[in-house]
């Protein structure tokens, strides 16, 4: 249940009154099935908006976007964005299942559904609670439980702990890993943070800005899981490092 | 602070001005005609309560409320609804929606009772009309309000146009609407009251009429107390709705 990504040429601009703005350079990129691909770079290097233009939530200027389904032919895509985007006037359960709701799936099973999501996310005990009374980092686990409700194929997270304190952004690193490894979907992820681009990458992509473009390709060779001690390790270091050089050239 | 000691100085002074107002009609000689005293209204309260007629005239009244204040709700939340999803609407209606606000709605009364007659029909427009504003404008506000980022959820997942109306634009846009509301079941009240007032031979507003041609300044004073409380109570009602409604909303 995995999808492959197929980006030939994939640009955008953004046409305003005081003139038009280059977001997106053309880029090509493929992302293989099952794949846990990461996009870094600065701000404005036009990361996100390709994340946007893969999950459907743009269409690009120009170019052309393939998402191939595999052999099961699903292609649900969970999407992870920078806030939580919970809905505040649904208990935390009816969020997890909203997906399944919109897909007309009847209440017992989105209930048990939603009990199994929170489960894994950390959230016992949590399901009938508003998203308010729950803290920043519950409430991402929140959204990584939504964007996970539905099976995804595709699961595209946009600087989902981008908001969290350091300690509550190694936790959820790991507890992704786990879930991605069980789930098998393929993964593309923005993020500013360079150990948390080689903690959980098969393939880093750096991006410059203005305009926005791929500027290198790096293979992280880890096995998994990766424990959070790998941080300390010479070889992180220096892809982290080699990563850091990268990124200063483009900023 | 208690209860009780924080509403103390509200208790005094509304008791303090009972007291005033009692003690400056006995003193003063002023005429029951003009300034009739407390003690004598709470007596007459009684008499009117007892008769009949005052609940057939309060609930023709109430009928006329709730039944201007429902079409005003249906057709505010409708038309803030359709404004928002097309703007060339937006435009085509936005002269129509200032000159409503523009014109002193009670001054359209008479000619509602010349087309609609004397009876309930002409109260109910009239407070429709009136009503419907803030539940139109409050909707508009409403769905303009709907976050980007929760937009950008339903279309992630792909929602259908009729499941993000009820899933997101509503729901977005409730703690609005029910505001709105409860400024129009205020509106409703005066606007039923007022076309009783003008036309007409039922109702608390005609009754008010009546008995201050009648010069029972007293009966006067009964009817401004029962108007006041049914637009009291219709608020509550419509406040406790909204607070219900809306519990995610608040922090309290």
């Amino acid at each position: 249940m995995t999808i492959s990504i197929s980006c030939r040429g994939l640009g955008k601009t953004y046409h305003s009154r005081s003139g038009d703005v280059r977001a997106l350079e053309p880029v090509d990129l493929e992302v293989k099935p099952g794949e846990f691909l990461v996009l870094i770079g600065p701000s404005g290097c036009g990361k996100t908006t390709l994340m946007r233009i893969i999950g459907g939530l743009q269409s690009a200027s120009e170019g052309t976007l393939k998402l191939t389904t595999g052999p099961d032919g699903r292609d649900t895509v969970g999407f992870v964005f920078q806030q939580s985007n919970l809905l505040p006037w649904m208990t935390i359960e009816d969020n997890v299942a909203l997906p399944l709701r919109l897909r007309h799936i009847g209440k017992q099973e989105r209930r048990e559904r939603a009990v199994e999501l929170c489960n894994k996310v950390g959230l016992a005990g949590f399901e009938r609670r508003w998203p308010r009374e729950l803290s920043g980092g519950m409430q991402q686990r929140a959204a990584i439980a939504r964007a996970l409700a539905d099976d995804p194929a595709l699961l595209l997270m946009d600087e989902p702990f981008g908001a969290l304190d350091a300690l509550t952004r190694t936790r959820l690193n790991s507890e992704l890993e786990r879930l991605w490894m069980a789930s098998g979907a393929t993964v593309v992820l923005v993020t500013h943070s360079i150990s948390e681009a080689v903690m959980l990458a098969d393939r880093i992509v750096v991006m410059s800005a203005r305009p926005g473009r791929i500027r290198s390709i790096t293979q992280v060779p880890f096995e998994r899981p990766r424990p959070v001690s790998l941080e300390g390790t010479a070889e992180f270091q220096a892809i982290a490092s080699e990563l850091r050089a990268q990124l200063d050239q483009t900023a | 602070m208690t209860r009780l000691q924080k509403s103390l100085p509200g208790i005094v002074s509304v008791t303090g001005s009972f007291i005033i107002w009692e003690a400056y009609c006995r003193l003063s000689g002023m005429p029951a005609l003009i300034l009739p005293a407390p003690t004598q209204i709470l007596a007459v309260f009684f008499d009117v309560m007892s008769e009949r007629s005052t609940f057939y005239h309060l609930s023709i009244t109430l009928w006329e409320i709730l039944a201007g204040f429902s079409i005003a709700t249906v057709a505010g939340v409708f038309l803030g609804w359709l404004i928002y999803v097309s703007p060339i609407i937006q435009r085509a209606l936005h002269p129509f929606i200032v000159a409503s606000q523009v014109v002193p709605k009670v001054a359209l009364v008479p000619l509602f009772v010349l087309w609609f007659g004397f009876g309930p029909a002409s109260k109910i427009i009239v407070a429709a009309v009136i009503a419907f504003f803030p539940v139109m404008v409050n909707t508009h506000l409403g769905l303009r309000s709907v976050e980007d980022g929760h937009k950008d959820v339903f279309k992630a997942l792909r929602a259908n146009p009729f499941q993000r109306i009820m899933l997101l634009q509503i729901p977005s846009a409730l703690p609005a609407i029910l505001a709105g509301m409860e400024m129009a079941i205020v509106l409703a009240t005066i606007g039923a009251v007022v076309g009783e007032y003008l036309g007409g031979s039922e109702g608390l507003g005609y009754l008010a009429v009546a008995t201050m041609n009648a010069f029972q300044t007293d009966r006067l004073f009964v009817l401004i107390i029962l108007l006041t409380l049914i637009g009291f109570s219709l608020f509550i009602v419509i406040a406790t709705l909204r607070r219900m409604l809306t519990a995610w909303h608040s922090v309290d």
